[in-house]
Parts: C-alpha cells; structure tokens; sequence
C-alpha cells in the first residue's frame, strides 16, 4: 500500500488514532530523552546505559507486581526508587572514578555498564519475553466519538507535563537546581565555590533515573512484552530526540522526544511499505540534525578556545 | 644491534614459522580447535580494523558490526553457487539484476571491503566532524541503519530469513594469510608518514591542523581503510559460519570488538592479536560457566546460560576502570623487546625498563 | 619592501563580546613583528583570524606567497593556510606529547608529501625518497638546537624551555613564510629569554621568515621587533617602532593605569 492509498483510507478516526499514539509515544520519549540530557549538560557524556535502566525499570515494575505482589501504585513507587538508586549505583562504580581520565575512557565505561545491564538482566531473567503484567484501569478503553483510546494513552502524556514542569521549577526555582545549573556550565569553578559536586551529580543521575523509571513503568504498559534488550532501540533513539532539541536543555529534550515519537508513527501511517525502517527514521533524523543544526532546536552554540 | 635488514628477516622467519603452525592445525587438529582459531584470526582482523580509528587516529567509531554485514552479505550473496540461489530465496526471489552474478570469495571479499570502504565514505562525510560522544552514537545509529537495510531489501539480501548455503572456508592456513596480510598492511601504514599523521590527529586535533594535516581527509581515510578490513573480516565470517543473518550483526556484536582493543590497548597493533587472543579463547573457555557446576553433587546454581557474557562485561568494566592502557598500551612488541627478553626474562616484566 | 601579510580592518565578534575590533596589519617580509598588549585584549584571537580557527566577524585576511600572489586566507581551513606557508605556535604549548620528539617533527613534514596512502604504505621508490628527505631535514632541524640526542624522548618528557624549542621548530619543518609565534618566551627565565631572543633572530635570517609573535617579555620585544602593534581590549591603541610605542602616552596608560593625581 504506498501513500496515495494509504492517505484515501485515512479517515479522521484513524488520524486521530495515529495522532495519540505519536503523543503518547513522543512523551515516553520524551521522559527517557530528558534522562540523558541532564546527564549531558553535566557531565558532557552519553550515559550508555540509559536505556538500560529502563530496561531495568520494566522489569522492576514486573516482579513488584507479579512477585511480590505489590499494587500496581505501589509497584510504581517501587519501581522509581530502585530504578533511581540503580542510577546512582552506575554513576558512582563506573563514572567518577573516571572523571579526570580522558574523555573517551569514560564512553568505553558507558558501554561496558550497557553491556553489562543487558547481560546480566538476560542472565537474570532469561532473554524470554516477559508479559508486563495488565493494569485494568489504565487498560481500559475510553470512546471518543468513534475512536478507542486506552486511558493509559491520556495518563502518559498528562505525566510527562507535570514532570517537566516539577524538574523545571527544581531547576529554575531552588537551590539544588542553581547547583546543578552552575556545575553544568563550570564543574571546576562550582566546586571551587563550595558546591558538593558528588552530591549534585549523584542528584541529576537519580532524577534523571527516576523519570526513566516513570517513562518505563509506561512503556511497559503500553509495550507489554519485556526483554533484556528492550532499552537499546529506545535508548538510543532518546539520545537522538535530546540531541534534536539541544543537548543539555531539558525543554529541548522533550521536544524532541515528541518530534520523534510523532514523526515514527506518522511516517509509518502514511507510508506504510516503509515500516521497516521505522527506527531508521532516528538515526536519519540525527544525521540530518547534526550535520545543519549540531547544536539542536534549542541549544546554544559555543565555540572552543584554541 | 637490531638492523633494519635484520628485524625484516625474524618477520619473515616468524610468518613462516606461524604458518608452519597454522599448517599442523589444519592438518592435526579437530574442527572445534580449527574454527576457534579461525574466528580468533577473523576477530584479529576485525579488532585491528577498529583500531585504526578508536586506537590510532582516537575517533570514536562504533560502526564495525556494519561494516562486517556489509563484508557478509557480499560473500553470501555473491558466492552462493547460482544453482542453487533460488532455494535459498524462497520466499522472495533474488532480484534479477544479481541473480545470475558469481564471484569466487576472493573476489566477493575485496568487492565486499570495498563496497564497505565507499559505505564509510558516504557515512564518513557528514559524521567525522562530531566529536567523540556525538560520533560514537552516529556510527552506531549507522551500524543499526545497515542492518535495517539488510533486513527489509528482501530481494537483495533475502532479508531477516539470512543467507544460507555459503560455500565454507574454514581453512586456517588461508584465513592465516588473510590475517597476516592485513596485519603487514597496517604496520606498514602506521609505520609511514600517513600512521603519523593519524597519531597527530589523536594527540592534538588542532595542533595537527596547524601543521597541514587536513582532517576531514584524514579522518576519511582512516575511516575507510578501517571499514575496508572490517568487510574483509565480515566476509571472512560469513564464509566461515556458511549463513548469514541480520541479526548476527546486531551492534552488540561491536562491543566484543571494543573489549578486544580495550584489552590489548588501543593503539597497538599486537595488542590488537593479544586481545583477540584473549577473547576469542575467553569467550569458549568461560562457556564452561553456563552449564550447571557440580561440586562434591552439589548444584551450584550461579552458573546458567548468560553468565559468561555477565563475566566478559565486567572484564570491560574492571579493564576500563583499572587498566585503560591495557595490556600493550600504545607501544608494540617489537624485535627488540623480544632479544631483551630473550637476554633478561625476568626483568622483561619490571616496571620501567626500557628496552633499546 | 612587500607586504607578507595583510589584513583589511577585522572585527571578532563571540556572541554580545566583541574580543577585535577593527584590527588592521600589515607585515612586511622579513621583519619581525609584535603584537603585545595586557591579557585579554585579543591578541590570540587575532592569530585564531589569521589561521583559520576562526572566521571573523568582518574583514579579510591576505597572505602573499613565495611567487607574489596575493590570496585571500579568511576562513580558510587550518590545514590550507599551514600549506600556503604559515605556520603556528602556541599559547600552551601543543606538542604531540605521547609522540617522540622526532615523530614531532616530521609530522610536519607530512604536509609536503606528494606519494598517496597506498605509494606510502607499500613504500614504493618515490616515497622512499621522500621520506629520506624528510628524514634528513628533520635530523638537521633538531640538531640545530641540541634536540637529536633527546629524539626518542617522548615530547612531554622535554623540560619547558626545550619544548617550546620543540614546537618552534615542528614549526619550521613545515618551510613556512610566515611564523606566528603565540608568547614563545611565557614562562622562561631571563637568560632563557636571552637564548630565545638570539634563536629568532637566527632563523628568520636562516630561513628566510617573517615572524609575527605575541609577547609579553618586553625586553624581548623591544630588543628585536621592527614593528609593534599594541592592543587592548580589541582595539588598536599603537603601532609603529619599539620607541614610538614605548612613548605613546596611551599605552602606558594601558599597561600601568591612569596616573591617578592627573
């Protein structure tokens, strides 16, 4: 079917099908993507292994309900705690130790805790998919005008709002968010001033963790099989939707996770013979962004001193 | 005192000598010890080529497992007897502007490098201006676009159902040679003012600059001569193994390659042999750690499949956090060295000896 | 006498910083000429204009090569520039500090070799020679200052006097026209700077240079500069001979501050 037929069997019903489940998606990328932009402003690294503590989160979220049986919200708070505490634990064994080390020690580092967060949730809990236990009452379908929407597919969205808007005014409104704000531009100096470096970074690794978790329990409701290596795709097209926006701004990061969420889903609606390179659509995307606007939709440009 | 002329003649006594060893296994050795050794050769190659850039030049590419497809699938396409292509694509017919085209694996080998080396080219171009970090992510988003290709050009490359039927080579004397050839190539290029201008380009990108060292050339070549190898070792592969399938060319598969350069230290060319040595024997060798262990009849239930891949991680992250130079750091092993430890074994391994 | 290196009026702008402002020279072959001025006032900018690191805001950069012809260089590639003849040193010092200090060297030759990747890999005849050329040119460049004994040393195990050397001569190796020298005597001692002094001096007569330096060693300016060119934030505040400048009322302001009973 090429996109002339594709777009006469578009009716507005389905249109507004696709329209929602690019939103919903755009914002579980969005959550991840803001993740590894946080860590970016600070560090100037890729945190591999980003996409892994999704992973990570699915499967926290799983067992929670299904083995320990905890309720889905508690399960929820379950999941954010561990996922945040795991970010930490990454930061602190494989990332300051190797802060002073060239810069591409610590990228090989990032890697190796990617690789060995795949491996050892493989080894854990078997490459076999897992099916994310069902949540009735977000499941559950609600009619408007002829379409059926999830009510999960209104909850993702709503939640990624509110907590752009909590990080935003952390960052903008209080103390630990001017300290992260200061190390981000000057690590030296802000430590130089007083501020705890440690703790500021620990702190950007365990909010950016925890909204991956939130991102992740999501994901895991929306997208029910559960696999060792489900954060790699995500992963990496989350570091392409927070370069997209500007690496190192989290508005940007957000804007990007909705442009791209939006952009695969309409892109395979309209042309559906292109399905399969749907998770090219990325990394086309990425190529494009870098080569005009390296430094994104809403990122700054700065120049090196020679 | 180590002349030229000589250093030349123990290389050559060494080929010959290596050779007559790749000959015994050839001939004495079973297939299992014949194919470990074979794709420890391959992996050398392979590693070497990821070198080039991560090592020599100190780009950050991430794109081996690509290329390597790309090495493949020239050979399981190209060397597939014709014959016997339309039962290998069965459910989509081979398109018919290939279908009748044979290469002999040589041939499909330089053919498949090459088409690597243009691939790199093309990628090259608007991705080796980004720094570290941004690269890193750009080859491998390429890495996966290559084998988004592969798995959807169903007509071209029978697509997620793999290639099967490649007429196998798992001749360890030939795959010897292959290896040796490349290795010879690249000691030559480090070793000309070209290798040089690599390192420049990794020590001080500006400097480097300053001294006329365009970079966007530069890096390019590097790039390209590094994807060229990759290809080769891909198809290597794809011979070995008789099928090729996307998903054995996952990205994943490039972190085996990061692990072996991390471990034999980026930046040298023997270390890029020490490490696929290590890993290449490694990874069978700790096979023993996904089976069930008994001891004294007692289970112990830490071993199971996936934990020798859990070991091999935490071998990159202890290497990266405890022993970034790893094992020959930037330096080689070079004729010198060796009469020195021929003279001095135990001293060989203190800290601080230089040997002249 | 002809003019090496020429400049309309160049602005660099960085955002809301205007780091040059309306900076125009000329440079006259065979001279030495000094660009000197408090820190920060954009001298090193200046030189990041005229190499190509950066393109400037407003104006143009001419060089004019051996055969006389004139050529815009305004954000040319850096590597471009090295080839038409300038070369650089630098305010920090940037050697290859894991290489040799031979490899230092001729890598700098590398810019003048005409076998490609292959010729030199499988080190044909031709390329052979050209590095036995290079290879000759080196040995003499680092014998002319003491460094050949010193030429499998790694560069960062160089004292600092001695890397500086270094780099000026990486410099040299690429048979340039014009040499840019970035503080080449920050950090040195007196009698160091005395030993600099003469080595500048050396060269340019032996190689046939022009040299354009930034320096804050006075006495090393004064001593042998033909030209001065003064700058304080951004702007052009003197130009002209060692005593002009040294008398002109504006640049002892800059330099020592208003007189505060005037």
């Amino acid at each position: 079917m090429d996109f002339f037929q594709a777009f006469a069997n578009m009716t507005a019903a389905s249109f507004a099908q696709h329209m929602v489940n690019g939103i919903s998606l755009g914002s579980l990328y969005a959550m991840i993507a803001i993740g590894y932009t946080m860590v970016y402003g600070i560090l100037l690294m890729i945190n591999f292994a980003h996409g892994d503590i999704v992973m990570m989160a699915c499967y926290f979220a799983f067992f929670g309900i299904t083995l320990f049986h905890m309720p889905w919200f508690v399960s929820f708070i379950f999941t954010i705690v561990a996922t945040a505490l795991l970010g930490a634990l990454i930061e602190r064994t494989a990332y300051r130790p190797l802060r002073d080390a060239p810069k591409n020690s610590v990228l090989i580092s990032a890697i190796g805790a990617s690789f060995l967060l795949e491996n050892l949730a493989n080894y854990l809990f078997s490459g076999r998919p897992m099916r994310f236990p069902n949540i009735p009452v977000l499941a559950q379908n609600v009619s408007i005008g002829s379409v059926q929407i999830q009510v999960i597919s209104f909850v993702i969205p709503i939640l990624t709002i509110i907590c752009l808007f909590i990080l935003l005014h952390i960052v903008n409104h209080t103390k630990v968010g001017m300290a992260m704000r200061a190390v981000s531009k000057d690590y030296e100096i802000a430590r130089v001033m007083g501020i705890n470096i440690d703790n500021v970074i620990s702190m950007t690794f365990i909010i950016g963790s925890a909204l991956a978790a939130v991102g992740g329990f999501m994901w895991g409701i929306k997208y029910p099989g559960i696999t060792p290596m489900l954060g790699v795709m995500p992963g990496l097209k989350c570091f392409v939707a927070a370069v997209i926006g500007g690496i190192g701004n989290i508005k940007g990061a957000v804007l990007g996770g909705f442009i791209l969420g939006l952009g695969e889903i309409l892109i395979v609606a309209f042309f559906p013979q292109l399905s399969g390179y749907r998770d090219a659509f990325a990394f086309i995307v990425l190529i494009i962004i870098l080569y005009y606007k390296p430094t994104g939709l809403l990122g700054e440009t700065t120049t090196e001193k020679v | 005192m180590l002349t030229k002329k000589r250093k030349l003649f123990l290389s050559i006594v060494a080929i010959i000598f290596l050779f007559a060893v790749a000959n015994f296994i050839q001939v004495e050795m079973d297939s299992y010890i014949r194919r470990i050794v074979n794709l420890c050769l391959i992996y050398a190659i392979i590693g070497l080529s990821m070198n080039i850039t991560n090592g020599f030049v100190g780009q950050f590419a991430l794109g081996q497992a690509g290329f390597m497809a790309i090495g493949a699938y020239a050979v399981g396409i190209f060397t597939v007897p014709v014959a016997m292509r339309p039962s290998v694509f069965y459910a989509t017919p081979m398109n018919p502007a290939i279908i009748n085209i044979y290469m002999p694996l040589g041939v499909a080998l330089i053919f498949g490098g090459l088409v690597a080396a243009l691939v790199a080219f093309v990628i090259g171009t608007p991705v080796l201006r980004l720094r570290g970090d941004y690269l890193a992510i750009a080859t491998l988003g390429f890495s996966e676009i290559i084998r988004i290709v592969i798995t959807n050009a169903s007509s071209i490359t029978n697509g997620a159902l793999g290639i099967k039927n490649i007429p196998p080579l798992n001749d360890v004397r030939i795959i010897f040679l292959v290896t040796v050839i490349t290795f010879v190539f690249i000691t030559l290029l480090i070793n000309s003012s070209y290798g040089r201008a690599f390192k420049a380009i990794r020590e001080d990108e500006i400097a480097a600059e300053a001294m006329g060292i365009n970079l966007f050339f530069h890096k390019n070549l590097a790039f390209m001569i590094s994807a060229f190898f990759a290809g080769i070792g891909g198809g290597l592969y794809g011979a070995l193994l008789g099928t090729v399938d996307p998903k054995n060319f996952l990205f994943t598969l490039t972190y085996n390659f990061l692990l072996i350069i991390v471990l034999g230290g980026m930046g040298s060319i023997t270390g890029s042999m020490l490490g696929a040595i290590i890993v290449t024997g490694g990874l069978e060798y700790l096979r023993v750690f996904d089976e069930p262990l008994e001891i004294l009849g007692l289970a112990i239930p830490l071993f199971r499949p996936g934990f020798r891949m859990v070991m091999f991680s935490v071998l990159l992250m202890l290497c990266v956090l405890f022993w970034r130079k790893g094992i020959m750091g930037t330096e080689e092993f070079t004729w010198e060295k060796f009469v020195y430890f021929c003279h001095h074994p135990l001293a060989y391994f203190k800290k601080g000896v230089q040997a002249k | 006498m002809s003019v090496v290196l020429h400049t309309d009026p160049m602005t660099m702008q960085f955002g809301g910083v205007t780091a040059v402002s309306n900076l125009q020279l000329d440079v006259e072959e065979g001279k030495i000429v000094a660009l000197i001025g408090p820190n920060g006032a954009g001298k090193t900018t200046a030189f990041n204009m005229i190499t190509g690191v950066y393109k400037p805001t407003k104006g143009n950069v001419f060089f004019t090569d051996a055969n006389g012809k004139e050529i815009n260089i305004t954000a040319q590639k850096p590597s471009t520039i090295a080839k038409l003849g300038i070369a650089r040193t630098f305010q920090n010092i940037r050697l290859f500090k894991d290489l040799t200090v031979y490899e230092n060297v001729i890598i700098a030759k590398h810019l003048h070799l005409k076998s490609d990747f292959m010729s030199a890999t499988l080190h044909l005849p031709w390329y052979n020679k050209e590095e036995a050329q290079a290879e000759a040119e080196v040995e003499e460049l680092l014998k002319s200052v003491n460094l050949w004994n010193m030429r499998e040393e790694k560069a960062s195990a160089l004292p600092y006097g001695q890397q500086r050397r270094l780099e000026i001569i990486r410099a040299l190796a690429t048979h340039p026209r014009l040499l840019l020298l970035d503080e080449p005597a920050a950090g040195m001692n007196p009698n160091e700077t005395d030993d600099l002094t003469a080595f500048i001096k050396e060269i340019r007569d032996k190689y046939k240079l022009t040299v354009f330096m930034i320096e804050h060693h006075m006495d090393l300016v004064m001593e042998i500069s033909d030209k001065i060119y003064v700058l304080d934030f951004g702007e052009t505040i003197a130009k002209g001979t060692a005593e002009e400048v040294q008398n002109n009322q504006r640049v002892i302001t800059a330099y020592l501050g208003e007189d505060e009973d005037a």
